[in-house]
């Protein structure tokens, strides 16, 4: 199960606004996903090394060679405001 | 009265030196352009795959062979979720489960106060980029980011609550630093932002079983900044606690100019980072194999060289400990020693002469105008009495602003020692004849007059004489006198 508070709680977490139909709308709908993924719960997972990726690969690695970047008006191009050849936001103080 | 204890526990996380990002091929040069080594992948544009930095993992191994621990033979990253502007993908790519090293430790300090200071886990993590809130003085009206740090290769390395006393603080962070810098995998320049620490520190009655509530301290940027801080922070406690005030687990931040701590205006909400495996990057796997090959990059460490030095050149614990710090300056004390082999010699040179000048002028070992082979050759030309103790101190310095060599320096300013007898003998002639007073005292038994005349006599020539010869050849004179 799954309540309303959760639900508010992730909905910030993820910075969404949700309305008040909303809310009622994905406390229901996430219920059931969770209810359909407790299935695998039935599963006896006993001797089954957890996955922690789907592709039975490791150990992809580059060396340690640099690569040319984005040129900085490039990058800049993506900033809501630019500064000094900064991204600009809004001000955020520790 | 009532006896306290101090647990303190330090994270601190270090860049690796490596060419390139953790997961791009950006540059992790520091100090260039700002948002001149940024790419799709470290900013997290739709559609990118990260792959890891081979040398990363290898220098992660490394560090974490030089620190004891055990290097887990799989391990994974993990998704770190929160929203800051300084991380575009809104999730740091980092570890959780399955880090690649735990259950190391580090031995600090020396004689009784030798200890284990545990190492938890070491972590290998992207770093995030950096906020700028002022452009020189100018306070901006929003904050600045620049991505350029943004995915270099950290090393978060995780102390156990072992810690007692800021001061042991300060010692584990040296410590540390030391082992770290002679692994050649990171710089540790806090200025430059290679190394900082945070650290979590709690007071509980002597003897309680149960820690106390602990405060996060942040924003230092040197070790002594982090030993000032938790030394406020262990008095903050303990007064409150005396007070009956309730501690509240928080984050605080140092000021450095006022010398305190304070809250960190936190957000309501609790830090939930809803960790879960990278879907994009598979699993690291360590072969043993691997492991010995990287142990085998492994040189002497500090602590091992410190104690070759005191048993090999018999130095004292404290000069052994000075020389072995950095592996630079205990390569140069060979390097000289090898050439001449008088090690009480060449340790006061390097610790008196050289590191006088090179922090006078701020300048590493590395930097040092003076070459080893030339100390060398300089401490020769001393032993042979080319030159005197006094005149070689002068040469040094020569040596040391321009990178001349001994040897042409000394013929350059006419510096060669006078030990020609008859020289000098004519020399006291004159000065003894100048100072008739003095040869009068000498001879009604005041002796320490001697010391005068043989100082005009140096000045005379320049400090060239030889001083054992002047004292000698003026004692027998004023005996005919
Ligand atoms: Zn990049």
């Amino acid at each position: 199960m799954i309540t309303k508070e959760e639900v508010e709680y992730v909905a910030r977490l993820a910075r969404l606004k949700l309305t008040k139909d909303e809310k009622e709308k994905y406390t229901k709908q996430l219920a059931d996903i969770l209810k359909y993924i407790n299935k695998l719960n039935e599963l006896d997972t006993e001797k089954v090394e957890p996955t922690s990726h789907v592709l039975r690969l490791s150990n992809v690695f580059r060396e340690d060679k640099v690569r040319p970047s984005l040129k900085q008006e490039e990058i800049l191009a993506n900033a809501p405001q630019v500064e000094s050849s900064h991204f600009k936001v809004k001000k955020v103080i520790e | 009265m009532v006896k306290y204890e101090t647990i303190i526990g330090l994270e601190v996380h270090i860049h690796l030196k490596t060419e390139s990002k953790l997961f791009c091929g950006c540059s992790t040069e520091f100090g260039a352009a700002p948002n001149t080594h940024a790419c799709p992948v470290c900013t997290g544009m739709p559609g990118i795959l990260p792959v890891v930095n081979k040398k990363a993992v290898e220098y992660t191994i490394k560090s974490a062979l030089a620190l004891n621990c055990e290097v887990a033979s799989r391990s994974i990253f993990a998704r770190k979720n929160y929203f800051y502007p300084d991380l575009p993908k809104n999730y740091q790519i980092s570890q959780y489960e399955e880090p690649l090293a735990q259950n190391g430790y580090l031995e600090i300090g020396t004689g009784s106060e030798r200890k284990r200071v545990g190492i938890t886990r070491i972590n290998l993590e992207e770093d995030a980029g950096k906020l700028l809130h002022y452009i020189g003085s100018r306070e901006i009206d929003g904050s600045l980011v620049d991505f350029n740090r943004c995915g270099v290769p950290l090393l978060e390395i995780v102390s156990s609550p072992d810690i007692t006393s800021p001061e042991e603080a300060y010692t584990y962070l040296t410590t540390l630093k030391n082992i770290i810098r002679y692994l050649e995998v990171s710089d540790c320049d806090m200025e430059k932002g290679s190394l900082r620490c945070d650290a979590n520190v709690s007071v509980r009655l002597a003897g309680k079983k149960k820690l106390g509530v602990k405060a996060e301290v942040k924003n230092m940027n040197s070790f002594r900044a982090i030993q000032k801080a938790l030394e406020y922070e262990v008095k903050r406690q303990i007064k409150a606690l005396e007070s009956e005030e309730r501690i509240i687990q928080e984050t605080r931040l140092w000021d450095e100019k006022k010398e305190r701590t304070y809250p960190m205006r936190s957000k309501e909400e609790a830090h939930d980072y809803r960790y879960f495996p990278e879907p994009d990057l598979v699993p690291l796997i360590v072969e043993k194999e691997w492991i010995e090959n990287i142990r085998k990059t492994i040189s002497e460490l500090p602590d091992r060289r410190r104690e070759r030095f005191i048993k090999e050149y018999k130095l004292s614990e404290y000069n052994a400990g000075v020389l072995t710090a950095e592996k630079a300056l205990a390569n140069y004390f060979e390097k000289v020693v090898k050439l001449y082999n008088n090690p009480k010699v060449v340790t006061n040179w390097v610790m008196v002469e050289l590191l006088g000048r090179l922090n006078a002028v701020n300048k590493e070992v590395e930097e040092s105008p003076v070459s080893p082979g030339q100390l060398a050759e300089l401490l020769k030309l001393m032993e042979k009495g080319t030159i005197s103790g006094k005149i070689a101190k002068t040469v040094f310095e020569e040596m040391f602003n321009s990178g001349k060599n001994p040897q042409v320096i000394v013929k350059e300013k006419k510096l060669v020692q006078i030990t020609d007898e008859k020289e000098i003998g004519k020399i006291v002639e004159e000065v003894l004849k100048e100072n008739p007073d003095a040869v009068e005292e000498y001879g009604k038994g005041k002796e320490k007059t001697i010391g005068h005349l043989v100082g005009q006599v140096m000045r005379k020539t320049q400090g060239k004489a030889n001083p054992q010869l002047v004292n000698k050849i003026l004692k027998e004179k004023l005996l005919k006198k």
